[in-house]
Protein backbone atom coordinates (compact mmCIF):
# COMPACT_ATOMS: atom_id res chain seq x y z
CA UNK A 1 0.00 0.00 0.00
CA UNK A 2 2.93 2.36 0.89
CA UNK A 3 6.36 2.05 -0.10
CA UNK A 4 9.57 3.93 1.72
CA UNK A 5 12.48 3.56 -0.31
CA UNK A 6 15.60 5.14 0.68
CA UNK A 7 14.11 8.77 1.78
CA UNK A 8 16.60 11.44 2.87
CA UNK A 9 15.76 14.92 3.97
CA UNK A 10 18.18 17.46 5.40
CA UNK A 11 16.52 20.61 6.71
CA UNK A 12 18.75 23.71 5.77
CA UNK A 13 21.51 22.29 3.97
CA UNK A 14 24.42 24.12 3.66
CA UNK A 15 23.53 27.25 6.73
CA UNK A 16 24.00 26.84 10.33
CA UNK A 17 20.76 25.19 11.07
CA UNK A 18 21.25 22.93 8.97
CA UNK A 19 19.38 19.35 10.76
CA UNK A 20 19.21 15.82 9.07
CA UNK A 21 15.99 14.68 9.73
CA UNK A 22 15.41 11.37 7.71
CA UNK A 23 18.53 9.62 6.53
CA UNK A 24 17.76 6.97 4.47
CA UNK A 25 13.83 5.38 5.46
CA UNK A 26 12.80 2.31 3.96
CA UNK A 27 9.34 0.74 4.60
CA UNK A 28 7.00 -1.04 3.34
CA UNK A 29 3.38 -1.00 4.28
CA UNK A 30 0.78 -3.81 3.99
CA UNK A 31 -2.56 -2.76 3.26
CA UNK A 32 -4.41 -3.12 6.07
CA UNK A 33 -1.46 -2.73 8.36
CA UNK A 34 -1.90 -0.45 11.70
CA UNK A 35 1.57 1.10 12.31
CA UNK A 36 2.75 2.93 15.50
CA UNK A 37 5.59 5.06 15.51
CA UNK A 38 7.95 6.14 18.51
CA UNK A 39 11.11 8.08 19.47
CA UNK A 40 12.66 10.77 21.02
CA UNK A 41 11.93 14.67 20.07
CA UNK A 42 13.01 15.05 16.88
CA UNK A 43 13.69 11.84 16.04
CA UNK A 44 12.06 12.40 12.07
CA UNK A 45 8.94 11.22 12.74
CA UNK A 46 6.71 14.01 11.10
CA UNK A 47 9.20 14.47 8.86
CA UNK A 48 8.50 11.06 7.74
CA UNK A 49 4.84 11.56 7.67
CA UNK A 50 5.35 15.10 6.19
CA UNK A 51 7.34 12.81 3.05
CA UNK A 52 4.53 10.31 2.70
CA UNK A 53 1.88 13.27 2.62
CA UNK A 54 4.38 15.56 0.10
CA UNK A 55 4.38 18.42 2.45
CA UNK A 56 7.85 18.85 1.77
CA UNK A 57 9.39 17.40 -0.79
CA UNK A 58 12.30 14.28 -0.43
CA UNK A 59 15.54 15.19 -1.19
CA UNK A 60 16.59 11.53 -1.99
CA UNK A 61 14.15 7.98 -2.62
CA UNK A 62 11.36 7.63 -3.66
CA UNK A 63 7.27 7.45 -2.20
CA UNK A 64 4.63 4.90 -3.34
CA UNK A 65 1.23 4.77 -2.52
CA UNK A 66 -1.21 2.46 -3.94
CA UNK A 67 1.01 1.35 -6.44
CA UNK A 68 1.57 4.64 -7.55
CA UNK A 69 4.82 6.84 -7.93
CA UNK A 70 3.66 9.92 -5.98
CA UNK A 71 7.29 11.06 -4.86
CA UNK A 72 7.07 14.25 -7.31
CA UNK A 73 3.48 14.84 -6.92
CA UNK A 74 2.39 17.90 -5.04
CA UNK A 75 1.29 17.73 -1.37
CA UNK A 76 -2.87 18.62 -2.70
CA UNK A 77 -2.37 15.99 -5.42
CA UNK A 78 -1.91 13.17 -3.28
CA UNK A 79 -4.18 14.51 -1.01
CA UNK A 80 -6.69 12.19 -2.42
CA UNK A 81 -5.07 8.59 -0.93
CA UNK A 82 -4.21 10.26 2.29
CA UNK A 83 -6.40 11.12 5.39
CA UNK A 84 -4.58 13.20 7.61
CA UNK A 85 -5.16 13.91 11.61
CA UNK A 86 -2.65 16.55 12.88
CA UNK A 87 -1.33 16.89 16.63
CA UNK A 88 -2.81 20.84 16.60
CA UNK A 89 -6.42 20.24 16.92
CA UNK A 90 -6.98 23.90 15.50
CA UNK A 91 -5.53 22.75 11.44
CA UNK A 92 -7.05 20.03 10.87
CA UNK A 93 -10.32 22.26 10.58
CA UNK A 94 -11.45 25.52 9.34
CA UNK A 95 -12.86 27.31 12.47
CA UNK A 96 -15.01 29.96 11.27
CA UNK A 97 -17.05 27.33 9.11
CA UNK A 98 -19.58 25.29 9.88
CA UNK A 99 -19.21 21.53 10.85
CA UNK A 100 -21.12 20.41 7.91
CA UNK A 101 -19.11 22.52 5.46
CA UNK A 102 -16.17 21.14 6.60
CA UNK A 103 -17.42 17.36 6.39
CA UNK A 104 -18.84 18.12 2.40
CA UNK A 105 -15.26 19.83 1.72
CA UNK A 106 -13.62 16.25 2.99
CA UNK A 107 -16.36 13.98 1.50
CA UNK A 108 -14.92 15.80 -2.09
CA UNK A 109 -11.04 15.12 -1.22
CA UNK A 110 -10.05 13.47 -4.24
CA UNK A 111 -12.73 14.84 -6.74
CA UNK A 112 -13.35 17.72 -8.62
CA UNK A 113 -14.95 20.52 -7.20
CA UNK A 114 -18.27 22.21 -9.13
CA UNK A 115 -19.87 24.71 -8.71
CA UNK A 116 -22.92 22.90 -7.43
CA UNK A 117 -24.00 23.55 -3.77
CA UNK A 118 -21.33 22.49 -0.93
CA UNK A 119 -23.31 20.92 1.13
CA UNK A 120 -26.53 18.44 -0.15
CA UNK A 121 -29.25 17.11 2.17
CA UNK A 122 -28.31 13.69 1.64
CA UNK A 123 -25.27 14.40 2.72
CA UNK A 124 -26.67 16.41 5.37
CA UNK A 125 -28.39 12.74 6.65
CA UNK A 126 -25.13 11.02 6.19
CA UNK A 127 -23.24 13.05 8.29
CA UNK A 128 -25.52 12.89 10.92
CA UNK A 129 -25.46 9.00 10.85
CA UNK A 130 -21.36 8.93 10.78
CA UNK A 131 -21.75 11.68 13.92
CA UNK A 132 -23.89 9.70 15.75
CA UNK A 133 -21.41 7.39 17.23
CA UNK A 134 -19.13 9.34 18.45
CA UNK A 135 -21.59 10.67 21.33
CA UNK A 136 -20.69 14.04 21.57
CA UNK A 137 -23.81 15.57 20.07
CA UNK A 138 -22.41 16.99 17.35
CA UNK A 139 -24.71 15.35 15.01
CA UNK A 140 -27.49 18.01 15.90
CA UNK A 141 -25.01 21.07 15.47
CA UNK A 142 -24.05 20.17 11.95
CA UNK A 143 -24.63 24.41 11.13
CA UNK A 144 -22.39 25.10 14.29
CA UNK A 145 -19.63 26.88 13.83
CA UNK A 146 -16.46 24.45 14.36
CA UNK A 147 -14.32 27.25 16.04
CA UNK A 148 -16.84 26.75 19.22
CA UNK A 149 -16.44 22.91 19.88
CA UNK A 150 -13.43 21.76 22.40
CA UNK A 151 -10.05 20.56 20.91
CA UNK A 152 -11.23 16.60 21.63
CA UNK A 153 -14.70 17.41 19.49
CA UNK A 154 -12.16 19.07 16.86
CA UNK A 155 -9.86 16.08 16.71
CA UNK A 156 -12.83 13.72 17.11
CA UNK A 157 -14.29 15.73 13.49
CA UNK A 158 -10.98 15.72 11.69
CA UNK A 159 -10.39 12.24 11.88
CA UNK A 160 -14.48 11.62 10.60
CA UNK A 161 -12.75 13.90 7.73
CA UNK A 162 -9.61 11.94 7.07
CA UNK A 163 -11.78 8.80 6.31
CA UNK A 164 -14.89 10.28 5.21
CA UNK A 165 -13.41 9.33 2.11
CA UNK A 166 -11.42 6.30 2.41
CA UNK A 167 -7.78 6.89 2.38
CA UNK A 168 -4.88 4.69 0.62
CA UNK A 169 -3.33 5.51 4.31
CA UNK A 170 -4.55 6.98 6.94
CA UNK A 171 -1.29 9.44 8.67
CA UNK A 172 -1.75 10.04 12.66
CA UNK A 173 0.83 12.81 14.11
CA UNK A 174 -0.03 12.66 17.33
CA UNK A 175 -3.26 13.56 17.43
CA UNK A 176 -3.64 13.05 20.87
CA UNK A 177 -1.11 14.88 22.37
CA UNK A 178 -2.80 18.11 22.88
CA UNK A 179 -5.68 16.51 24.44
CA UNK A 180 -6.36 16.28 28.36
CA UNK A 181 -6.11 12.11 29.38
CA UNK A 182 -9.69 11.54 29.20
CA UNK A 183 -10.47 13.28 26.67
CA UNK A 184 -7.48 11.62 24.15
CA UNK A 185 -8.11 8.07 25.34
CA UNK A 186 -11.13 8.77 23.95
CA UNK A 187 -10.09 9.62 20.73
CA UNK A 188 -7.62 7.14 20.29
CA UNK A 189 -10.39 4.40 21.01
CA UNK A 190 -12.33 6.37 17.91
CA UNK A 191 -9.43 5.87 15.86
CA UNK A 192 -8.77 2.51 16.76
CA UNK A 193 -12.59 1.40 16.15
CA UNK A 194 -12.72 3.61 12.91
CA UNK A 195 -9.28 1.71 11.32
CA UNK A 196 -11.16 -1.47 12.44
CA UNK A 197 -14.67 -1.28 10.87
CA UNK A 198 -13.31 0.41 7.34
CA UNK A 199 -9.99 -1.70 7.70
CA UNK A 200 -7.74 1.28 7.18
CA UNK A 201 -4.30 1.32 6.74
CA UNK A 202 -2.35 3.52 9.40
CA UNK A 203 0.43 5.32 10.83
CA UNK A 204 0.52 6.58 13.86
CA UNK A 205 3.06 8.74 15.70
CA UNK A 206 2.43 8.65 19.88
CA UNK A 207 5.07 9.39 22.12
CA UNK A 208 3.06 7.02 24.54
CA UNK A 209 4.66 3.63 24.81
CA UNK A 210 1.52 2.13 26.57
CA UNK A 211 -1.05 3.24 23.43
CA UNK A 212 2.39 2.24 20.78
CA UNK A 213 2.28 -1.44 22.43
CA UNK A 214 -1.79 -1.53 22.69
CA UNK A 215 -2.35 -0.28 19.24
CA UNK A 216 -1.79 -1.90 16.07
CA UNK A 217 -0.11 -4.75 14.38
CA UNK A 218 3.09 -3.32 13.82
CA UNK A 219 5.90 -0.84 16.06
CA UNK A 220 8.32 1.49 14.85
CA UNK A 221 10.94 2.83 16.39
CA UNK A 222 12.95 5.95 15.40
CA UNK A 223 16.10 7.40 15.97
CA UNK A 224 18.24 10.00 14.69
CA UNK A 225 16.23 9.64 11.32
CA UNK A 226 16.95 5.81 10.99
CA UNK A 227 14.19 3.37 11.68
CA UNK A 228 16.00 1.47 14.21
CA UNK A 229 13.23 -1.07 15.54
CA UNK A 230 10.18 -2.90 13.38
CA UNK A 231 8.48 -5.70 15.06
CA UNK A 232 4.73 -7.15 13.95
CA UNK A 233 2.57 -10.05 14.89
CA UNK A 234 2.96 -11.96 17.76
CA UNK A 235 6.65 -10.48 18.82
CA UNK A 236 4.65 -6.59 18.57
CA UNK A 237 1.79 -8.20 20.64
CA UNK A 238 3.89 -9.40 23.46
CA UNK A 239 6.15 -6.36 24.00
CA UNK A 240 6.44 -5.05 27.07
CA UNK A 241 6.82 -1.09 28.15
CA UNK A 242 10.23 -2.83 29.66
CA UNK A 243 11.47 -4.24 26.54
CA UNK A 244 11.10 -1.00 24.32
CA UNK A 245 13.01 1.04 27.23
CA UNK A 246 15.38 -1.42 26.92
CA UNK A 247 15.72 -1.90 23.17
CA UNK A 248 16.20 2.04 23.68
CA UNK A 249 18.89 2.11 25.51
CA UNK A 250 20.94 -0.77 23.85
CA UNK A 251 20.76 1.97 20.19
CA UNK A 252 21.94 4.63 22.46
CA UNK A 253 24.14 3.31 24.70
CA UNK A 254 22.84 5.39 27.72
CA UNK A 255 19.97 5.69 29.85
CA UNK A 256 16.51 6.60 28.80
CA UNK A 257 16.44 10.24 29.70
CA UNK A 258 13.56 11.71 27.18
CA UNK A 259 10.32 12.88 29.71
CA UNK A 260 8.37 12.91 26.76
CA UNK A 261 8.84 8.89 26.23
CA UNK A 262 8.07 8.23 29.97
CA UNK A 263 4.77 5.95 30.12
CA UNK A 264 1.57 8.28 31.07
CA UNK B 1 -32.64 73.80 9.24
CA UNK B 2 -31.45 74.93 6.24
CA UNK B 3 -28.15 72.27 6.63
CA UNK B 4 -30.85 69.85 7.11
CA UNK B 5 -32.86 70.33 3.45
CA UNK B 6 -29.36 70.31 2.29
CA UNK B 7 -28.57 67.21 3.82
CA UNK B 8 -31.93 65.94 2.16
CA UNK B 9 -31.38 67.13 -1.00
CA UNK B 10 -28.20 65.56 -1.65
CA UNK B 11 -28.99 61.97 -0.07
CA UNK B 12 -30.29 60.63 -3.16
CA UNK B 13 -26.80 61.03 -4.99
CA UNK B 14 -25.01 59.98 -1.71
CA UNK B 15 -26.91 56.62 -1.96
CA UNK B 16 -26.17 55.66 -5.29
CA UNK B 17 -22.73 56.85 -4.97
CA UNK B 18 -22.39 54.45 -1.92
CA UNK B 19 -24.19 51.73 -4.17
CA UNK B 20 -21.59 51.91 -6.77
CA UNK B 21 -18.66 52.36 -4.92
CA UNK B 22 -20.20 49.30 -2.35
CA UNK B 23 -19.15 46.98 -5.35
CA UNK B 24 -15.70 47.87 -5.16
CA UNK B 25 -15.91 47.67 -1.20
CA UNK B 26 -17.28 44.00 -2.10
CA UNK B 27 -14.39 43.21 -3.70
CA UNK B 28 -12.13 44.68 -0.92
CA UNK B 29 -14.15 42.20 0.89
CA UNK B 30 -13.78 38.96 -0.69
CA UNK B 31 -9.89 39.52 -0.59
CA UNK B 32 -8.68 41.60 2.76
CA UNK B 33 -12.34 39.22 4.85
CA UNK B 34 -12.79 35.84 2.96
CA UNK B 35 -9.11 35.02 1.53
CA UNK B 36 -7.57 37.04 4.62
CA UNK B 37 -5.05 39.54 2.04
CA UNK B 38 -4.48 42.84 2.27
CA UNK B 39 -4.36 43.55 -1.75
CA UNK B 40 -3.25 46.52 -2.80
CA UNK B 41 -3.93 45.66 -6.60
CA UNK B 42 -7.39 47.68 -5.97
CA UNK B 43 -5.76 50.89 -6.12
CA UNK B 44 -4.81 50.19 -9.66
CA UNK B 45 -7.38 48.40 -10.65
CA UNK B 46 -10.25 50.79 -10.02
CA UNK B 47 -8.53 53.64 -11.68
CA UNK B 48 -8.01 51.09 -14.36
CA UNK B 49 -11.76 50.86 -14.61
CA UNK B 50 -12.31 54.90 -14.89
CA UNK B 51 -9.52 54.95 -17.38
CA UNK B 52 -10.64 52.13 -19.56
CA UNK B 53 -14.17 53.77 -19.85
CA UNK B 54 -13.20 57.52 -20.50
CA UNK B 55 -10.81 56.61 -23.49
CA UNK B 56 -12.97 53.92 -25.25
CA UNK B 57 -16.40 55.79 -24.56
CA UNK B 58 -14.34 58.76 -26.27
CA UNK B 59 -13.45 56.62 -28.97
CA UNK B 60 -17.14 55.84 -29.40
CA UNK B 61 -17.20 52.37 -28.15
CA UNK B 62 -20.81 51.62 -26.35
CA UNK B 63 -20.84 52.36 -22.63
CA UNK B 64 -22.18 49.03 -21.94
CA UNK B 65 -18.84 47.24 -23.99
CA UNK B 66 -16.73 49.67 -22.31
CA UNK B 67 -17.98 48.44 -18.68
CA UNK B 68 -17.68 44.82 -19.67
CA UNK B 69 -13.98 45.34 -21.21
CA UNK B 70 -13.22 47.20 -17.71
CA UNK B 71 -14.18 43.95 -15.76
CA UNK B 72 -12.30 42.30 -18.08
CA UNK B 73 -9.08 43.76 -17.50
CA UNK B 74 -9.51 44.08 -13.80
CA UNK B 75 -9.94 39.98 -13.67
CA UNK B 76 -6.66 40.44 -15.43
CA UNK B 77 -5.30 42.33 -12.88
CA UNK B 78 -6.37 40.34 -10.18
CA UNK B 79 -4.82 37.34 -11.68
CA UNK B 80 -1.23 38.36 -12.04
CA UNK B 81 -1.17 39.55 -8.35
CA UNK B 82 -2.20 36.33 -7.61
CA UNK B 83 0.44 34.81 -9.97
CA UNK B 84 3.16 36.96 -8.40
CA UNK B 85 1.51 36.31 -4.74
CA UNK B 86 1.35 32.52 -5.19
CA UNK B 87 3.67 31.26 -8.09
CA UNK B 88 6.63 33.80 -7.76
CA UNK B 89 6.14 33.63 -3.65
CA UNK B 90 6.18 37.49 -3.46
CA UNK B 91 4.51 38.42 -0.59
CA UNK B 92 0.53 39.08 -0.72
CA UNK B 93 1.25 42.98 0.00
CA UNK B 94 3.84 43.65 -2.26
CA UNK B 95 2.63 41.64 -5.20
CA UNK B 96 -0.29 44.08 -5.26
CA UNK B 97 1.68 46.81 -5.08
CA UNK B 98 3.69 46.06 -8.12
CA UNK B 99 0.37 45.17 -9.85
CA UNK B 100 -0.77 48.21 -8.77
CA UNK B 101 2.63 50.59 -9.60
CA UNK B 102 2.57 48.91 -13.26
CA UNK B 103 -1.26 49.82 -13.82
CA UNK B 104 -0.50 53.53 -13.22
CA UNK B 105 1.76 53.45 -16.28
CA UNK B 106 -1.03 50.97 -18.32
CA UNK B 107 -3.68 54.11 -17.14
CA UNK B 108 -1.31 56.34 -19.18
CA UNK B 109 -1.23 54.60 -21.83
CA UNK B 110 -4.79 54.14 -22.20
CA UNK B 111 -5.39 57.58 -22.08
CA UNK B 112 -2.69 58.31 -24.39
CA UNK B 113 -0.55 60.01 -22.46
CA UNK B 114 -2.60 62.57 -20.22
CA UNK B 115 -3.49 61.82 -17.00
CA UNK B 116 -7.51 62.39 -17.11
CA UNK B 117 -9.49 62.14 -20.06
CA UNK B 118 -13.33 64.17 -19.58
CA UNK B 119 -15.98 62.42 -20.87
CA UNK B 120 -18.66 65.38 -21.19
CA UNK B 121 -16.83 66.88 -24.49
CA UNK B 122 -17.81 63.21 -25.98
CA UNK B 123 -21.95 63.63 -25.51
CA UNK B 124 -24.02 61.58 -23.45
CA UNK B 125 -22.61 57.93 -24.24
CA UNK B 126 -22.73 56.57 -20.73
CA UNK B 127 -24.49 53.80 -19.34
CA UNK B 128 -26.37 56.89 -16.96
CA UNK B 129 -27.53 58.58 -20.15
CA UNK B 130 -29.28 54.94 -21.20
CA UNK B 131 -30.88 55.33 -17.44
CA UNK B 132 -31.55 58.80 -18.05
CA UNK B 133 -33.41 57.79 -21.56
CA UNK B 134 -34.75 54.70 -19.14
CA UNK B 135 -36.25 57.32 -16.80
CA UNK B 136 -37.71 59.65 -19.28
CA UNK B 137 -39.76 56.88 -20.85
CA UNK B 138 -40.59 55.48 -17.70
CA UNK B 139 -41.62 58.85 -15.99
CA UNK B 140 -39.42 59.33 -13.08
CA UNK B 141 -36.63 60.86 -12.25
CA UNK B 142 -32.98 60.08 -13.22
CA UNK B 143 -31.98 60.05 -9.62
CA UNK B 144 -34.73 57.52 -8.90
CA UNK B 145 -33.85 54.99 -11.56
CA UNK B 146 -29.45 55.46 -10.82
CA UNK B 147 -31.04 54.10 -6.99
CA UNK B 148 -33.20 51.43 -8.26
CA UNK B 149 -30.21 50.11 -10.54
CA UNK B 150 -28.01 50.72 -7.78
CA UNK B 151 -30.27 48.44 -5.89
CA UNK B 152 -30.71 45.91 -8.40
CA UNK B 153 -26.75 45.50 -8.92
CA UNK B 154 -25.97 45.08 -5.36
CA UNK B 155 -28.55 42.99 -4.82
CA UNK B 156 -27.72 40.63 -7.64
CA UNK B 157 -24.08 40.72 -6.97
CA UNK B 158 -25.17 39.72 -3.52
CA UNK B 159 -27.09 37.17 -4.28
CA UNK B 160 -24.45 35.84 -6.78
CA UNK B 161 -22.02 35.81 -4.21
CA UNK B 162 -23.99 34.15 -2.01
CA UNK B 163 -24.47 31.42 -4.08
CA UNK B 164 -20.81 31.21 -5.70
CA UNK B 165 -19.19 31.19 -1.94
CA UNK B 166 -22.23 28.50 -1.20
CA UNK B 167 -20.57 26.08 -4.02
CA UNK B 168 -17.95 23.40 -3.63
CA UNK B 169 -15.30 25.29 -5.17
CA UNK B 170 -16.49 28.83 -3.30
CA UNK B 171 -16.64 26.49 0.11
CA UNK B 172 -13.15 25.73 -0.67
CA UNK B 173 -12.13 29.26 -1.60
CA UNK B 174 -13.56 30.26 2.15
CA UNK B 175 -11.31 27.30 3.28
CA UNK B 176 -8.43 28.45 2.26
CA UNK B 177 -8.70 32.10 4.08
CA UNK B 178 -9.19 30.15 7.05
CA UNK B 179 -6.98 27.63 6.95
CA UNK B 180 -4.33 26.21 4.04
CA UNK B 181 -2.88 23.27 6.02
CA UNK B 182 -6.71 21.64 5.99
CA UNK B 183 -7.17 22.97 2.32
CA UNK B 184 -4.02 20.90 1.17
CA UNK B 185 -5.48 18.05 3.33
CA UNK B 186 -8.57 17.98 1.80
CA UNK B 187 -7.12 17.99 -1.68
CA UNK B 188 -7.28 21.67 -2.62
CA UNK B 189 -5.20 23.89 -4.37
CA UNK B 190 -4.89 27.03 -2.26
CA UNK B 191 -3.03 28.91 -4.83
CA UNK B 192 -5.73 27.85 -7.66
CA UNK B 193 -8.10 29.08 -4.45
CA UNK B 194 -6.75 32.54 -3.56
CA UNK B 195 -6.52 33.51 -7.68
CA UNK B 196 -9.60 33.06 -8.43
CA UNK B 197 -10.60 34.88 -5.37
CA UNK B 198 -8.27 37.78 -6.47
CA UNK B 199 -9.64 37.46 -9.89
CA UNK B 200 -13.49 38.04 -9.00
CA UNK B 201 -12.34 40.79 -6.51
CA UNK B 202 -10.76 42.53 -8.97
CA UNK B 203 -13.30 42.14 -11.97
CA UNK B 204 -15.79 44.21 -8.87
CA UNK B 205 -12.94 46.68 -8.45
CA UNK B 206 -13.34 47.60 -11.63
CA UNK B 207 -16.49 47.69 -12.20
CA UNK B 208 -17.00 49.82 -9.66
CA UNK B 209 -14.45 52.38 -11.30
CA UNK B 210 -15.76 52.34 -14.59
CA UNK B 211 -18.89 53.41 -13.17
CA UNK B 212 -17.64 56.25 -11.01
CA UNK B 213 -16.21 57.74 -13.97
CA UNK B 214 -19.42 57.72 -15.49
CA UNK B 215 -21.12 59.33 -13.06
CA UNK B 216 -18.22 62.09 -12.99
CA UNK B 217 -18.21 62.07 -16.62
CA UNK B 218 -14.03 61.07 -16.12
CA UNK B 219 -11.51 59.13 -15.67
CA UNK B 220 -8.27 60.07 -13.74
CA UNK B 221 -5.31 58.29 -13.05
CA UNK B 222 -5.19 59.11 -10.00
CA UNK B 223 -8.88 58.44 -8.84
CA UNK B 224 -8.08 55.10 -7.09
CA UNK B 225 -5.74 56.14 -4.23
CA UNK B 226 -7.00 55.19 -1.29
CA UNK B 227 -9.39 52.68 -3.34
CA UNK B 228 -8.66 50.07 -0.30
CA UNK B 229 -8.99 52.41 2.71
CA UNK B 230 -12.39 53.24 1.90
CA UNK B 231 -13.15 49.70 0.88
CA UNK B 232 -12.38 49.02 4.50
CA UNK B 233 -14.17 51.96 6.04
CA UNK B 234 -16.92 50.26 4.61
CA UNK B 235 -16.43 46.78 5.62
CA UNK B 236 -16.03 48.63 9.11
CA UNK B 237 -19.22 51.00 8.88
CA UNK B 238 -21.09 47.72 7.98
CA UNK B 239 -19.72 45.61 11.20
CA UNK B 240 -20.53 48.61 13.28
CA UNK B 241 -23.72 48.26 12.25
CA UNK B 242 -24.66 44.67 11.43
CA UNK B 243 -21.99 42.70 13.72
CA UNK B 244 -20.04 40.16 13.02
CA UNK B 245 -21.85 37.39 13.77
CA UNK B 246 -24.40 37.62 11.32
CA UNK B 247 -25.07 34.97 8.04
CA UNK B 248 -23.05 35.42 4.91
CA UNK B 249 -25.65 36.91 3.18
CA UNK B 250 -25.96 39.39 5.45
CA UNK B 251 -22.52 40.02 5.91
CA UNK B 252 -22.05 40.51 2.01
CA UNK B 253 -25.21 43.35 2.12
CA UNK B 254 -23.43 44.94 5.10
CA UNK B 255 -20.87 46.01 2.90
CA UNK B 256 -23.10 48.11 0.69
CA UNK B 257 -24.58 49.40 3.61
CA UNK B 258 -21.76 50.62 5.14
CA UNK B 259 -20.25 52.35 1.38
CA UNK B 260 -23.70 53.80 1.98
CA UNK B 261 -23.02 55.44 4.97
CA UNK B 262 -19.69 56.30 3.94
CA UNK B 263 -21.26 58.15 1.32
CA UNK B 264 -23.67 59.84 3.48
CA UNK B 265 -21.11 61.05 6.20
CA UNK B 266 -18.67 62.58 3.21
CA UNK B 267 -21.29 64.74 2.15
CA UNK B 268 -22.88 65.94 5.61
CA UNK B 269 -18.88 66.50 6.58
CA UNK B 270 -18.44 68.43 3.23
CA UNK B 271 -21.58 70.27 3.51
CA UNK B 272 -20.27 71.31 6.91
CA UNK B 273 -18.13 72.97 5.42
CA UNK B 274 -14.90 70.28 5.64
CA UNK B 275 -12.06 70.47 3.14
CA UNK B 276 -12.82 68.15 0.58
CA UNK B 277 -8.76 68.28 0.25
CA UNK B 278 -8.50 66.69 4.10
CA UNK B 279 -11.29 63.65 3.02
CA UNK B 280 -8.80 60.97 2.61
CA UNK B 281 -6.96 62.14 5.57
CA UNK B 282 -10.80 61.59 7.44
CA UNK B 283 -11.12 58.46 6.04
CA UNK B 284 -7.80 56.76 6.90
CA UNK B 285 -8.25 58.41 10.65
CA UNK B 286 -11.93 56.44 10.52
CA UNK B 287 -10.40 52.69 9.64
CA UNK B 288 -7.79 53.45 12.25
CA UNK B 289 -9.86 54.63 15.02
CA UNK B 290 -11.70 51.47 14.02
CA UNK B 291 -9.41 48.92 13.58
CA UNK B 292 -7.64 50.35 17.26
CA UNK B 293 -10.98 50.13 19.22
CA UNK B 294 -10.36 45.94 20.45
CA UNK B 295 -6.81 46.59 20.50
CA UNK B 296 -7.18 49.69 23.08
CA UNK B 297 -10.10 47.52 24.77
CA UNK B 298 -7.85 44.99 25.57
CA UNK B 299 -4.73 47.26 27.04
CA UNK B 300 -7.91 48.63 29.48
CA UNK B 301 -9.00 45.40 30.49
CA UNK B 302 -5.10 44.81 31.10
CA UNK B 303 -4.59 47.33 33.03
CA UNK B 304 -7.50 46.61 35.06
CA UNK B 305 -6.25 43.08 35.46
CA UNK B 306 -2.93 44.12 36.63
CA UNK B 307 -4.26 46.75 39.28
CA UNK B 308 -6.53 44.32 40.48
CA UNK B 309 -3.92 42.01 40.80
CA UNK B 310 -1.34 44.19 42.54
CA UNK B 311 -3.81 45.41 45.25
CA UNK B 312 -4.76 42.22 46.33
CA UNK B 313 -0.39 41.79 47.38
CA UNK B 314 -0.33 45.81 48.93
CA UNK B 315 -3.15 45.00 51.61
CA UNK B 316 -1.15 41.39 52.15
CA UNK B 317 1.95 44.33 53.04
CA UNK B 318 0.43 46.78 54.60
CA UNK B 319 -1.50 43.58 56.79
CA UNK B 320 2.44 42.86 57.31
CA UNK B 321 3.56 46.23 57.85
CA UNK B 322 1.20 46.67 60.69
N1 LIG C 1 10.24 22.66 8.69
C1 LIG C 1 11.42 22.39 9.29
N2 LIG C 1 12.46 23.25 9.14
C2 LIG C 1 13.63 23.00 9.74
N3 LIG C 1 13.90 21.92 10.49
C3 LIG C 1 12.91 21.03 10.67
C4 LIG C 1 11.62 21.21 10.09
N4 LIG C 1 10.84 20.17 10.43
C5 LIG C 1 11.61 19.37 11.20
N5 LIG C 1 12.85 19.86 11.35
C6 LIG C 1 13.95 19.25 12.09
O1 LIG C 1 14.07 17.91 11.68
C7 LIG C 1 14.30 17.05 12.79
C8 LIG C 1 13.19 16.02 12.88
O2 LIG C 1 11.99 16.69 13.27
P1 LIG C 1 10.60 15.95 13.42
O3 LIG C 1 10.40 15.06 12.25
O4 LIG C 1 9.59 16.99 13.65
O5 LIG C 1 10.81 15.09 14.72
P2 LIG C 1 9.73 14.32 15.61
O6 LIG C 1 8.40 14.47 15.00
O7 LIG C 1 10.22 12.91 15.64
O8 LIG C 1 9.81 14.93 16.96
C9 LIG C 1 14.36 17.93 14.01
O9 LIG C 1 15.73 18.17 14.29
C10 LIG C 1 13.68 19.21 13.58
O10 LIG C 1 14.24 20.31 14.24
MG1 LIG D 1 6.59 15.41 15.69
Amino acid sequence: MLVLKDVCKTFNRGSANEKVALQGIDLTVKEGDFITVIGGNGAGKSTMLNMISGAFPVDSGLVKIGGENVTNQPEHVRAKRIGRVFQDPMKGTAGDMWIEENLAIAMRRGKRRSLRWGVTKDERELYKKLLAPFDLGLEDRLQTKVSLLSGGQRQALTLLMATVQKPDILLLDEHTAALDPKTAAKVLAMTDELIKEHNLTAIMVTHNMKDAIKYGNRLIMMMNGKIIYDVSGEEKAALEVSDLLKKFEVSTGEEFANDRMLLV
Amino acid sequence: MELLASILKNLPDAVSLGLVWGIMAIGVYITFKVLDIADMTVDGTFAMGGCIVASTVASGWNPIFSTLFAILCGMAAGLVTGILHTKLKIPAILAGILTMLSLYSVDLMILGGKSNIGMSQFGENRVYTILDKLAAALGTTAKTTNIITGIVLAVVIVMGLYWFFGTEQGCLIRATGINEAMVKAQGGNTDTMKIIGLIIANGFVSLSGALVSQIQRYGDVGMGTGTIVIGLASIIIGEVIFGTKCSFKVRLASVFFGSIIYRVIIAIVLLLGFNPNNLKLLTAVLVIAALSVPVIRGYIFERKRIRANMKKYEEVETDAGA
